[in-house]
């Protein structure tokens, strides 16, 4: 299969006399049409990685290619092209003052003609489902909605990869749900190579390989049901135990045992008041 | 801040809104030239008709009008005093003490004053009440483009104000947010001396400004991965169209120009 994306021996400082850079000779292919996700834990430079694969950072050692273009200062915008990028915060990538100027904000900077505009942000808005939001201001609208609008700029722009930097992270789940869902239908239809920077276990089991980056190193590389074999690991490896498995952890940690039957949140609730009114 | 009328916005469909935002604002301006411009009854009747006419035209009710003086109230008060005790002999004098005279001169004068604030304080009111603040900043960069042969970089400014303008309620969302979080903790806003009250607004600002520059710097970093290098180099997705109801509005505001350039005292 055809190489997207190439990573050769990436390094990244954020300050040049840093003895621990955040990434560590990289190296890694993406091929066209697959899904990757990249997991690891708060700080392992997931981000920072997939910043630098947009040229949103200047690293100095190492190569990067997309679809064939080194990423040089001098092709940063030609690689932008071919990327669209998904961040993580809703509210902090919607630039335009309505649904539909925030789905041109990109068309804009293209310099693409008005007449051509129209038609493209009005499918590009029909296509994730918020035509009858179009005029809708941000504030009127949920994380789950502006991250679709967001999407739906890159659909608008149409590029070869999209990478979602952590972008279903602020959502409520049913959100994350729709959200993925639509990733997964827009990657169909739009022949799109999807990189996803997570620490959701759904997320990354979508997935066709997963990424496993600590301290800044590749650690880690197999298809997701193989890591996923790994149990209590996935904790190291970065990702979210479910959140009442998290809840018991700490509670063991506190030199408590909580009941090993208790399932969901309500009934965890309900233990915990019970225990609580007995001491 | 809730009774503040002035500066508002009021989504109702009428003519007046659906007015294009430049024709709005050119006449806004040009309409206190108006006010000053009449200087007796005759005059002030056609401003006031025209004035009344935009209004029962944008179908606002008078009463969001009055609100809108409201807050004002004072600054018109004050005037209107100042101008009915120091203003110069003339006519008929009512009272004289030291400095102060009351003159009947003085005292069509204030009334004229008075008549002025309440004009142009409508108008104004008016004009943001039927115009979204997003139109009002493209009608404002569009009225600003031939500041550009001065190397003014308008549309930088306009992009500038137009996010400023959508992220204004992300930033009181915000703001309410850690309130609430600081009233949990403890901390009383509005109470207490004037001194107080400032300080208890710290544990306010200092998290605001973290999370805005917070905020700054990612938008930066989307707006640069969606592809923007300079606001010169950019096609518009929002246009403004001159129409003929804009031609039409004109037309009317030169005509009530004009008869008061012909009824005004010279």
């Amino acid at each position: 299969m055809e190489n997207i994306i190439e990573v050769k021996h990436l390094t990244y400082r954020y300050q040049a006399d840093d003895p621990r850079p955040a990434l560590n000779d990289v190296s890694f292919t993406v091929h066209a049409g697959e899904w990757l996700a990249i997991v690891g834990h708060n700080g392992s430079g997931k981000s920072t990685l997939a910043k630098s694969l947009d040229g949103l950072l200047p690293f100095t050692t190492g190569e990067i290619t997309v679809g064939g273009i080194q990423l040089t200062p001098e092709t940063v915008w030609q690689v932008r092209e071919k990327i669209g990028m998904i961040f993580q915060n809703p509210d902090n990538q919607f630039v335009g003052a309505t649904v539909e100027d925030d789905v041109a904000f990109g068309l804009e900077n293209r310099q693409m003609p008005r007449t051509e505009m129209l038609p493209r942000v009005k499918a590009a808005i029909a296509r994730v489902g918020m035509s009858e939001f179009a005029q809708r201001e941000p504030s009127s609208l949920s994380g789950g909605q502006k991250q679709r609008v967001a999407l739906a700029g890159i659909v608008a722009i149409a590029p070869d990869v999209l990478i979602l930097d952590e972008a279903t992270s602020m959502l409520d789940p049913q959100g994350r749900r729709e959200m993925l869902a639509l990733v997964r239908e827009l990657r169909q239809t739009q022949h799109l190579t999807v990189i996803s920077i997570t620490h959701d276990i759904d997320e990354a089991t979508i997935a066709d390989r997963v990424l496993v980056i600590d301290d800044g190193q590749l650690v880690d590389e197999a298809a997701p049901a193989t890591i996923f074999a790994q149990g209590e690991r996935l904790v190291e490896l970065g990702l979210d135990l479910p959140f009442t498995e998290k809840l018991k952890a700490a509670l063991r940690q506190r030199g408590i045992e909580p009941p090993a039957d208790y399932q969901g949140a309500a009934e965890m609730e309900e233990w915990l008041w019970q225990s609580l009114s007995n001491t | 801040m809730s009774n503040f009328i002035f500066g508002r916005y009021l989504p109702l469909n009428s003519v007046v809104h659906r007015l294009d935002p430049r024709a709005k604002l050119l006449l806004s301006f040009c309409y206190i030239g108006l006010v000053f411009m009449a200087n007796n009854p005759v005059s002030y009747l056609i401003i006031i008709a025209f004035t009344l006419g935009a209004i029962l035209a944008s179908k606002i009710s008078l009463g969001f009008f009055l609100k809108g003086i409201r807050p004002l109230i004072w600054l018109i008060v004050f005037t209107v005093v100042l101008q009915l005790l120091f203003s110069p002999v003339g006519g008929h004098v009512y009272f004289h003490w030291a400095f102060v005279n009351i003159t009947q001169f003085g005292l069509v004068n204030s009334g004229y004053i008075f008549i002025r604030f309440l004009l142009i304080i409508m108008m104004s009111t008016l004009l943001t009440l039927s115009t979204q603040p997003l139109d009002i900043a493209t009608g404002l960069a569009s009225l600003m483009k031939p500041l550009r042969w001065v190397r003014v970089p308008v549309d930088t400014l306009a992009m500038m104000l137009s996010i400023a303008l959508r992220f204004v309620p992300t930033l009181m969302d915000e703001a309410n947010k850690i309130m609430n979080a600081q009233r949990a903790r403890g901390v009383d806003f509005g109470e207490g001396g004037l001194l107080k009250q400032a300080k208890s607004l710290i544990p306010l600002m200092v998290p605001l400004f973290m999370s805005a520059f917070n905020r700054a710097e990612d938008l930066s970093t989307a707006m640069e991965a969606r592809g923007y290098q300079d606001s010169e180099h950019r096609s518009q997705y929002r246009i403004l169209t001159w129409q003929r109801r804009d031609t039409i509005t004109w037309i009317i505001f030169v005509v009530a120009f004009a008869a008061i350039l012909a009824t005004r005292r010279w």
